[in-house]
């Protein structure tokens, strides 16, 4: 029940100061024409925040697993590969990677001949979705080496081959171990999108900035801004909860 | 006519620089049974481990069926497919029901349609007695009846041999004698199987062949009359006087 109290702050805050002449609630006051508008300006922006999130969370949570299992092989060179993609890519910060991504990329797209432009969208998709591998990575493969060594052999006495035995004996144990860091992980991905707004997506952060710019109002348009990442984050929050309480129901044995 | 089914020469096997196994030369006919016995730390795991490859050996060879085992992925998938293997530890799959532990394998490895896997699988669960527990998860079945699953398991995969690694170590006493109960009836039914263990009157009653390991060497083998009536090397006899004192 706590959370609600968190979320009706700011209307508590908007009704008590809205006649008080320093506030400047009146830009987000659902109750004028205006307000109304620019609200409606604001949150329009979800869709783009929740898309970025969403693609850049699924490439991430497969590239994750194609990067880290090179880093559970018995072969050195194998393993070295899994380190250098993790290593590197760990030390490069979101905003230089961005730029990388969307201004440099093309340009090695042209020299090679190709005709790919990267827009504002996927280019923040990318960026996240690399970034965010390199972690993903690491969470994929403490959870599989955290599966004993015997399951794998029995699975292999049993005549499966490497990826029958991910695919049916490992990875379905090692889920439930994997699944509340990966959570963290999309949590990440939602507020690092608000990068995006750097190279011109219009998603939750950019508009805010295009209606400080023309309002302002910094205080109440960045306090709506923060509750509607509070809200997009509670939410999947209860949804991962909800998806770890049906998993394990269904692993208790 | 006796076939030989597993023959081991002059394998050798380093971790590090410690010598697990030294010059192991042994050969087991199909349809024997032989029983290794030692000191932990003896190496004889290791010597079933090899046979399966989930060890490799750096010297020697290892034939199965007259197969070598090599580093080809072809030859280690033909020699899986007549070797089964049960473990200490059972590893059944947690998440997985006792019948779909049994026909994962069948289903995903050999092909079958989930039917004819499902219908081997019962078959053999009313082998090792327990076809009622068929809908439990593993984690819901005592250490006995875990251990009966893993060798239906194997079973499962109509092998030509079967390996056991300390099959009854890692059981509670009043469930031991219900596995070997089940492994003596496979022994009585002419399946080929080496067995690591420490169970001595198990040993009496099938063994063909006496295997007794010290130090990564076959110190001693022979027919157990022999082997336990007058061991000839001092470490045998030691050994079967400290585990058969009580």
């Amino acid at each position: 029940m706590k959370k609600w109290i968190f979320l009706t702050l700011p209307l508590v805050l908007l009704a008590g100061c809205s006649s008080s002449s320093t506030w400047g609630w009146y830009v987000i006051n659902p109750m004028t024409d205006t307000g109304w508008i620019n609200i409606k300006f604001l949150i329009s922006g979800m869709g783009d925040t929740i898309a970025i999130s969403l693609i850049a969370a699924l490439i991430s949570i497969l590239l994750g697993l194609v990067v880290a299992l090179p880093g559970l092989s018995n072969k050195r060179g194998w393993r070295w590969v899994n380190r250098i993609y993790v290593e590197f890519i760990r030390s490069i910060p979101l905003l230089p990677m961005l730029f990388w991504v969307f201004y440099g990329l093309p340009i090695i797209f042209r020299e090679m001949g190709l005709n790919i432009p990267i827009d504002p969208f996927w280019g923040a998709i990318i960026t996240l979705a690399l970034s965010d591998s390199a972690f993903t990575a690491e969470i994929y493969r403490a959870g599989i080496q955290s599966i004993a060594k015997g399951q794998t052999e029995a699975a292999q006495t049993i005549g499966l081959n490497y990826i029958q035995t991910m695919r049916y004996v490992i990875l379905p144990q090692a889920i439930r171990r994997i699944l509340p860091p990966l959570a963290n992980q999309f949590i990440y991905i939602v507020k690092m999108s608000a990068f995006a707004s750097v190279i011109g997506m219009q998603e939750l952060t950019r508009r805010a900035n295009e209606l400080v710019v023309t309002e302002y109002r910094p205080l109440e348009i960045y306090t709506l801004l923060i509750f509607e990442y509070l809200v997009l984050v509670l939410i999947i929050s209860a949804g991962v909860r909800w998806l770890e309480r049906r998993m394990g129901a269904d692993e208790r044995s | 006519m006796a076939q030989t089914a597993i023959e081991l020469v002059g394998v050798n096997k380093w971790y590090g620089t410690f010598h697990v196994l030294k010059d192991i030369d042994l050969s087991i006919q199909t349809g024997e049974k032989v029983v290794i016995c030692g000191p932990s730390g003896s190496g004889k795991s290791t010597v079933v481990r090899c046979i399966n490859r989930l060890e490799e050996h750096q010297k020697g060879t290892i034939r199965v069926d007259g197969v070598e085992l090599t580093n080809d992925p072809k030859s280690v998938a033909t020699i899986r497919s007549e070797v089964g293997m049960v473990f200490q530890q059972f590893n059944l799959f947690p998440h997985l029901s006792v019948l779909e532990n049994l026909t994962l394998g069948p289903i995903k490895a050999r092909g079958l349609s989930r039917s004819e896997a499902e219908q081997k699988a019962m078959h053999y669960l009313e082998r090792v007695h327990i076809p009622d527990q068929a809908k439990k998860r593993p984690g819901q079945l005592s250490g006995g009846q875990q251990q009966r699953v893993a060798i239906a398991r194997s079973l499962c995969m109509e092998p030509k041999v079967l390996l056991f690694d300390e099959p009854t170590s890692a059981l509670d006493p009043e469930m031991i004698s219900e596995v070997l109960d089940v492994m003596v009836e496979l022994a009585d039914e002419g399946m080929t199987m080496v067995v690591v263990t420490h169970e001595m009157g198990f040993a009496r009653k099938v063994a063909d062949n006496m295997v007794f390991m010290d130090a990564g060497e076959i110190v001693e083998q022979g027919p157990p009359e022999e082997f336990f009536g007058s061991p000839r090397s001092p470490r045998c006899q030691k050994f079967l006087s400290q585990i058969l004192q009580h």
